[in-house]
């Protein structure tokens, strides 16, 4: 076990899981044995507003915002909140991003336009960015309500975790009777992660 | 207990500082908990209620009356607990100073949970603060594993100076999550209320004598503070020594892993001469502490020499980026760790009123009587924002009905004035605002916002949902006899989606001379259950890019459609978003919006 701490920088728009997300993987990270933390804000964000939360651990965790440009992989579940948070990801970091596109009620009005191409600009700014339609490819199992599953799918590829831990946390967090089928989710997002 | 069954490995959980504390009163045998719900404080009692049956958990109507619930039940020989966001001290402020002379049978912990950064708060005022003006000893947790342990140790505090004992959380200690070792179940009995008027009758006589208790107690527990193992000594490097406490503790070890520490787990009393030592040792001492200077005013009152606010400042939270740039300001760490890069420049995503909120229906047809609205704290304070922007003032809970009248008292412009409450801020601190505009006939309209629910809390319970914390039917408050009761005359119920409903009794009200009152009833989209009804679409023959619609607000609404022969953007609904709350339909000059289930012509 390294003594180092892996950060891990989750964004995206109340109401898409982001939180379900974090909560699997610090518990699979404790059960690997790490100490864990992770950090929200619940409250306002969760009113169609930003939502992050930020998952670290590694042999003593002892805050629980990972620094500003500290994370070593970023994974948005939103276009454009993949472009609001890439700064913060460290240099040689990496990012899984949703293609999903959300655009607020702000985007109508004369003042803000929703970006053109972020995933683009991601991309240049995190070379290793691996880009994923999580809510077709649900859609494609049979259950859209699994994007947050199938993206952590995603992110497994870069981190070091056995697939039975995954396996055991996910299955006791999801709707019972849905387990089989996250369980395709979450490999399928690794696949598609691992091409 | 068998010896193997001792050797075990300890139950280790991943819980949130609310959840930790839940668990430290099950743990602690705390029989009684009571409060009113408040970001970040929720959690504590939800979880009460979820997993620990044993206990007796409630919502109360508002903060006062749950820590005096608390409070009866401590006296009664029943350990408790009381909860509330830092704000909700204020409310139950008026016990909290008294109960401090009169002491407790059993332990009373009393959590305020404070909110740096105000993630969702009106202010960010720093209650540590509290402690000391109640001269009460609190305790600051610094992580999940402490916020557990603090109960046990508060109760025990509690009951062996005689003392409410304060427990501060913060946003990022009461949802962090970190690992938490299970400890022992205590059972502890009930011992039942002891008649002792000279405790336990707060009149001058008696609070006299009980205030020299206080001091006495203070002088107690400041001895205390200098042994207690709730506070410790960490060597480091002596070239620099931090004070700190909760939050403040895990960011300076995040930042300055090699500096000595002196963490407080007892924030108040310090441990001054504790500290006095540790700062003789040290070439350097730096208080880290959030918000205000509480810490480091006390050290250099007592002529101990210390730096603090230059490096952390006064705003917000100590985030690692904050905390940095001080420190390397101060020449305590080389740069900031990992200094980011710039940020895109990104729109940004306000919180909206939901897809389908029956406040955006009601603010509809309230905007065009362009009156001053008085507004309040819940989901509907975001009405405010644009494009509604039909709240003009946002103070405290309850303070909707007062300021109306006030400025009804005053104002010369003629405009109508309203005072917008929800159900819940109505029941918390709203009712006697509005005998207030009975009893001295303030020509103002309340519009009451009844979605059944306390919405912006995540949708508790409250007295007029029916159901109580702890799941059992309860007897609802009927809002128009309560109404009515208070002398109002001119009351009406409308629902929120019916325009033409809510614009005749918004009419009628301000007509009225004098107080009136519109409940506007409809339920939450969202809680306790999802309202999806028939989705609405727009006939693309018949859309000519006004944005009228768009001006409701709606989420479910955008600017993505194709173009008018004029050029215009047209709008799009997206279908799973929409409620089918008809609003968006209403308000259409071209009848352009249609259910998805009427033929469309293509
Ligand atoms: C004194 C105090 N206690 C608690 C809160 C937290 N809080 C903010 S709004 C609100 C209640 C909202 O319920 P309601 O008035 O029914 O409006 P809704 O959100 O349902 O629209 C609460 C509990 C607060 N801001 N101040």
């Amino acid at each position: 076990m390294s003594a180092r701490t892996t950060n891990v920088l989750l964004v995206g728009v109340g109401g898409q899981g982001v939180l379900l997300a974090s909560d699997i993987l610090s518990q699979v990270a404790m059960e690997a044995g790490h100490d864990a933390k992770k950090s929200e804000v619940h409250g306002m964000a969760q009113r169609g507003g930003v939502v992050s939360s930020h998952v670290r651990f590694g042999e003593r965790v002892w805050s629980p915002i990972i620094p500003e440009g500290g994370a070593d992989v970023l994974l948005a579940f939103e276009q454009a909140e993949a472009l609001r948070a890439m700064h913060l990801v460290a240099p040689g970091g990496s990012a899984v991003v949703n293609t999903q596109r959300i655009i607020p009620p702000i985007a109508a009005g004369k003042d803000w336009d929703y970006p053109e191409n972020p995933l683009a600009e991601v991309r240049a700014r995190i070379p290793a960015t691996v880009a994923v339609s999580a809510r077709e490819e649900c859609r494609a199992l049979g259950n859209e309500k699994m994007v947050s599953v199938l993206l952590l799918g995603a992110l497994s590829a870069s981190l070091d975790f056995d697939e039975d831990l995954w396996r055991k946390v996910i299955r006791a967090r999801v709707p019972r009777g849905t387990e089989d089928l996250n369980w395709r989710a979450f490999q399928r997002g690794r696949e598609l992660a691992s091409a | 207990m068998e010896a193997s069954t001792r050797q075990e490995a300890p139950i280790r959980y991943l819980l949130s500082g609310n959840e930790a504390v839940a668990l430290g009163c099950r743990e602690a045998g705390v029989r009684l908990g009571a409060g009113y719900p408040g970001t970040p404080s929720t959690e504590i009692l939800e979880t009460l209620a979820r997993l620990v049956p044993e206990m007796y958990v409630q919502w109360s109507p508002n903060e006062k009356v749950g820590l005096e619930v608390a409070a009866g039940a401590a006296l009664t020989g029943a350990r408790a607990i009381s909860t509330q966001k830092h704000v909700g001290l204020n409310v139950a402020a008026d016990p909290l100073m008294t109960l401090s002379y009169m002491g407790v049978e059993a332990g009373l912990v009393v959590v305020t949970a404070d909110d740096p950064e105000l993630h969702s708060s009106q202010n960010e005022q720093d209650n540590r603060h509290y402690a000391r003006f109640a001269k009460i000893p609190m305790l600051e947790p610094s992580c999940s594993q402490e916020a557990k342990d603090y109960v046990a140790a508060g109760m025990e505090i509690s009951e062996r100076f005689d003392t409410p004992v304060l427990l501060r959380m913060t946003t990022r200690i009461s949802h962090s999550k970190g690992i938490v070792e299970a400890g022992e179940l205590r059972s502890v009995a009930v011992k039942g209320f002891r008649k002792d008027a000279r405790k336990y009758v707060m009149v001058p006589a008696n609070a006299r004598a009980r205030h020299a208790f206080v001091e006495e107690r203070l002088d107690r527990l400041r001895a205390f503070a200098e042994e207690t193992e709730l506070n410790r000594v960490e060597w480091g490097d002596r070239r620099v020594g931090v004070v700190a406490a909760g939050v403040g503790y895990v960011q300076a070890r995040e930042l300055l892993p090699e500096a000595s520490y002196y963490k407080l787990g007892l924030g108040w009393p310090l441990p001054l001469e504790g500290i006095r030592r540790f700062a003789a040792e040290v070439e350097r001492l730096i208080v880290i502490e959030e918000l205000d200077p509480f810490i480091e005013e006390q050290l250099l009152a007592e002529g101990i020499a210390c730096e603090g606010k230059s490096l952390t400042g006064l705003l917000g939270e100590l985030t690692p980026g904050r905390l940095g740039k001080g420190l390397a300001a101060a020449g305590l760490i080389d740069t900031a760790p990992a200094p980011a890069g710039a940020a895109a420049t990104v729109l940004p995503r306000p919180p909206v009123l939901c897809p389908g909120c029956p406040h955006r229906s009601l603010f509809w047809g309230v905007k065009p009587k362009k009156g001053n609205v008085f507004g309040d704290i819940g989901c509907y304070t975001l009405a405010a924002l644009p494009p509604l922007q039909t709240i003009d003032t946002c103070l405290d809970m309850g303070a909707s009905i007062g300021t109306a009248i006030g400025s009804s008292k005053v104002a010369t412009d003629g405009k109508p004035i309203f005072a917008a409450i929800g159900d819940s801020t109505f029941l918390h601190s709203g009712m006697t605002g509005l005998l207030d505009a009975v009893y001295n006939d303030a020509d103002i309209t309340v519009l009451i916002l009844d979605n059944r629910v306390t919405a912006m809390t995540g949708g508790q319970e409250h007295p007029a949902t029916g159901k109580t914390l702890m799941g059992k039917a309860a007897r609802q408050v009927d809002l128009p006899t309560l109404v009515k009761a208070l002398g109002v005359d001119h009351v009406q119920v409308v629902a929120n989606h019916d325009q033409p409903a809510v614009r005749a009794a918004v009419e009628a009200a301000v007509a009225h001379a004098g107080p009136s009152v519109v409940i506007a009833r409809a339920p939450c989209a969202l809680m306790p259950v999802k309202i999806r009804e028939i989705p609405y679409r727009v006939d693309p023959e018949r859309c000519v890019g006004c944005r009228t619609c768009l001006r409701t607000g709606c989420p479910a609404l955008s600017l993505t459609g194709g173009l008018t022969a004029k050029g215009l953007r047209q709008v799009v609904i997206d279908e799973d978003a929409c409620t089918g709350c008809s609003l968006c339909f209403q308000v259409c000059p071209h009848e352009a919006i249609r259910l998805t289930s009427e033929e469309v012509p293509v």
